[in-house]
């Protein structure tokens, strides 16, 4: 699930806005505000700080608020997807669209895309790669595990061709969603 | 390149989407080559020689040569020139701060009114509800609104309120409300009589005779935005024979 706040006036306070606290809308209180998280979020940010067209934009804030219903695997890459389509629906200007996919690469050598959390858990290696939809080239890129330099060109060459699978998904969720008015 | 935009009008685009100058294949050296010009319009933007699509939704066309990205979203942009309903939040001696929904409040001068001078100041208090236009709008200056035309009256433009229910929809159906064949305007318009201001930023400002006839109109209003015509006029129709 996810929201974006568009632009919100910021006051001086620089270093507030450097922290990107992230809060509870579901009014839960347990406080996880571990690495993993804050590095996912820092994947997400830079990635949607890459495609948006932020100069047209100065001092404004952006909030972007994703909350995880159900996690059986592959989060970053739904996290950036979702972020995505969020970005792509609030209107903001962008200059690509960017998608995200995960790799794991299991005990045999085999090479996953999209792994449940029980592939994840029996892999040797996970990867995750944010790709942009002009040129296919990788934005982002969070890795965990040992593998080849050969393992990871296969990774990124799979996962180019599966981003253009979500791309048509975009596609036909836009067309969708306009269809009504035209 | 006009040819190529030409063909895609109607169809939905997505950001990243780029259109390139053609290169003729051939270059007559007979006839005089016109150079074409394209008026791009917002969810556009020009990159070198590239024209590349920013926000995705339905590409628009008016002859002779304009295109624009028809996008739907809820967060308002200020553009100088478009009429919007402000809130009044601060009164500090010469100016007051309006907020429209926008990333920051604009600045209103209590000069800008009809009729007002440094003697004869207009009474506005804060949580006013006003209908003023913009006077700047750009990214890197903080907006500013008038109530006046440029010719020094009001135009409509002012204080209002009271007695109505303000409330806010997409910015696609305010633009459909105030286009000049609206279908929605003419149904509206049949059904009870009732004041409406129209804002830019998505707000609507409703009054009719009685707070239910009000509230009826709003609830119209707000799910309008997601039914196509023929589900609107059966809705229109159910409401005009008084069965809702």
């Amino acid at each position: 699930m996810m929201e974006v706040c568009g632009s919100s006036n910021v006051t001086m306070r620089e270093f507030g806005c450097e922290q990107s606290l992230l809060s509870r809308p579901d009014g839960s209180a347990s406080f996880i505000q571990g690495v993993r998280e804050r590095s996912q979020e820092q994947c997400v940010r830079e990635t949607c700080e890459a495609s948006l067209l932020l100069s047209l934009h100065p001092r404004s804030s952006l909030t972007l608020i994703l909350q995880v219903l159900h996690d059986d695997g592959s989060l970053l890459s739904c996290s950036l997807n979702a972020a995505c389509m969020a970005l792509m629906d609030a209107g903001l200007p962008m200059s690509c669209l960017f998608c995200g996919v995960t790799c794991a690469i299991d005990a045999d050598g085999q090479i996953i895309t999209d792994p449940t959390a029980a592939q994840e858990k029996e892999s040797r290696a996970l990867m995750t790669f944010a790709i942009d939809s002009k040129e296919c080239r990788v934005l982002m890129s969070d890795t965990k595990g040992s593998f080849s330099v050969n393992e990871l060109q296969q990774c990124i060459a799979v996962s180019q061709k599966a981003s253009q699978k979500i791309f048509q998904f975009y596609r036909d969720s836009v067309s969708r969603r306009y269809s009504k008015n035209l | 390149m006009f040819s190529s935009l030409k063909d895609k009008v109607g169809q939905v685009l997505l950001p990243g989407d780029e259109f390139t100058f053609d290169t003729e294949d051939t270059i007559s050296l007979t006839t005089p080559v016109k150079p074409e010009k394209v008026v791009c319009g917002p969810g556009l933007r020009r990159s070198g020689d590239r024209l590349q699509v920013c926000k995705s939704g339905v590409l628009r066309h008016k002859a002779p040569n304009m295109f624009w990205m028809d996008s739907q979203q809820r967060r308002y942009v200020p553009v100088k020139g478009e009429t919007v309903i402000g809130i009044v939040t601060v009164k500090s001696g010469d100016i007051f701060k309006v907020d429209f929904g926008g990333s920051e409040q604009a600045s209103l001068s209590y000069l800008a009114f009809e009729g007002a001078t440094k003697r004869n100041r207009p009474n506005v208090q804060v949580g006013d509800l006003v209908f003023a236009q913009f006077v700047v709008a750009n990214k890197d200056m903080e907006p500013e609104l008038v109530c006046v035309d440029s010719g020094g009256r009001a135009n409509g433009m002012g204080v209002f309120g009271g007695g109505g229910l303000l409330f806010t929809v997409s910015l696609g159906l305010v633009r459909r409300l105030l286009s000049p064949q609206s279908d929605l305007m003419q149904d509206l318009q049949k059904l009870f009589p009732c004041e409406l201001v129209v804002g830019m930023n998505g707000r609507l400002w409703v009054r009719s005779s009685s707070t239910q006839r009000t509230l009826i109109i709003a609830n119209l209003l707000q799910s309008c935005e997601t039914m196509t015509a023929p589900q609107r006029k059966a809705l229109f129709a159910r409401v005009a024979e008084g069965t809702l």
